[in-house]
């Protein structure tokens, strides 16, 4: 089995961590659903507005992914254990991607899109982590400082 | 002597009318769904009475043997009614399960008469208790078709309304159009938007489009992907655009997904992007000299 990932996350941060929602991703509803739900927590502990727009956009980018490269998923969101950062994870289970380096690569795209979403979320969040099997689907784990 | 099935449920219904329905709301209030924050007690007292009425109505002639069907004439009546006031509760935030108790909640009343009425006859009592349960159980269950229904009719005239809010193209002046974009801008909608907007380019002879994305809160790849698209199609019509309202926020974001507006012109506010529109099909904005 390969097992490929890249990024960086704290995993001492994903310790204590409470789930603050959990969601299916099916339609593009969901998409909005989830970005919103994660632009609602983040303003109720006093993010700032650039913020929140920029991690609700990388949600937005990672949960469509979910959707239409993978198919549908879920995602949930969590807050860690010292009130510090937002957790949010995305899985599907997909096909999984082959090789995440070149998925990564700006302006490479399988579906017709810019290229640009996994590499901007990557950038949009402060942790940003994914592990795909290809065969079993993809988890993609995000984080923002609050 | 052979007695109809409904004499004695009518019977009752005849001579204790207010005492039901002072009993039925005080079912009601005990089962707490009698929503006194939504409606007086007056309101209350005066929808179950009409519904009592109605109810009283039917039984007396749509009742045949111990048949029944609510879809018949002579519940007419009661299916106006509870129209009527299911139409209420829902604008109001009733629940389901608060509209159907409200309506099975009439059972304590009836059964506490018919009970009361025929202590010695216990078959006539079992027989009669099993119709008022059928007649008030058929009742409940048109009452959540109802509720349900005016439901459905509610989103689905929201929907209607929010698909034409999303797509209004407006002329501004001669030869320039404007796009206001709000909310979201999935596939479906962008798809929506360009058919309506290269229509309205045709018809009006336009040289510029804004659009405005000032109302758009999420601007990711997909959506931007949708926005370019679109300024490219109207360039093809032979028209500019220029997308306006990019908040500072939607601008870092952008920059940082590492997206690439092109040749399509940008401003910060509609107005500015007014004011270069007007000047491109040959207006300047002046101030009158009175002022």
């Amino acid at each position: 089995m390969r097992l490929r990932s890249c990024g960086v996350i704290d995993r001492k941060q994903t310790a204590n961590r409470t789930l603050l929602a959990a969601m299916p991703l099916a339609t593009s509803r969901d998409v909005v659903a989830a970005r919103q739900a994660v632009a609602r927590f983040m303003k109720d502990r006093g993010a700032s507005a650039l913020r929140i727009t920029r991690f609700a956009t990388a949600v937005s980018e990672i949960s469509r992914n979910a959707i239409v490269h993978g198919g549908g998923g879920d995602i949930s969101i969590y807050l860690d254990g010292r009130n510090e950062y937002l957790h949010v994870e995305c899985r599907d289970t997909g096909p999984g991607i082959e090789d995440v380096t070149l998925a990564m690569t700006e302006g490479y795209t399988s579906g017709g899109g810019l290229g640009r979403g996994l590499g901007g979320a990557k950038r949009l969040s402060h942790g940003f982590e994914i592990h795909s099997v290809p065969g079993e689907g993809t988890l993609v784990s995000m984080s923002v400082k609050l | 002597m052979p007695q109809s099935a409904t004499a004695n449920i009518l019977t009752i219904l005849e001579t204790s009318f207010s005492g039901i329905v002072e009993e039925w709301l005080g079912t009601q209030v005990k089962e707490g769904v009698k929503r006194s924050d939504l409606f007086s007690d007056a309101e209350s007292r005066a929808q179950n009475q009409e519904l009592l009425k109605a109810f009283a109505k039917g039984v007396r002639t749509g009742v045949v043997g111990e048949e029944f069907n609510l879809d018949d004439d002579a519940w007419e009546d009661l299916r106006a009614v509870l129209s009527e006031v299911s139409k209420e509760r829902v604008s109001r935030g009733v629940t389901p399960t608060e509209m159907a108790t409200f309506v099975l909640a009439l059972k304590t009343p009836l059964f506490n008469r018919l009970e009361a009425m025929l202590d010695v006859e216990q078959s006539v009592l079992i027989r009669d208790v099993l119709l008022v349960t059928r007649l008030v159980d058929a009742f409940a269950i048109y009452t959540n078709e109802i509720f349900i229904g005016e439901r459905d009719q509610i989103i689905e005239r929201q929907r209607q309304e929010m698909l034409e809010l999303s797509t209004p193209v407006v002329e501004l002046w001669d030869r320039v159009l404007t796009l206001p974009l709000i909310g979201t801008l999935d596939s479906a909608r962008a798809q929506e938007v360009m058919e309506n907007l290269l229509q309205t380019i045709l018809e009006r002879q336009a040289e510029v489009v804004i659009m405005d994305i000032t109302g758009v809160g999420t601007v990711d790849t997909q959506v931007a992907q949708h926005l370019l698209r679109a300024a490219a199609a109207v360039r093809l019509m032979g028209a500019e655009c220029i997308i306006s309202g990019i908040s500072p926020m939607i601008a870092q974001t952008m920059v940082q997904l590492g997206i690439d507006v092109g040749t399509v012109s940008t401003r910060s506010s509609i107005r500015t992007a007014l004011s270069d529109a007007l000047q491109r099909v040959g207006y300047v904005i002046q101030k009158t000299e009175a002022s």
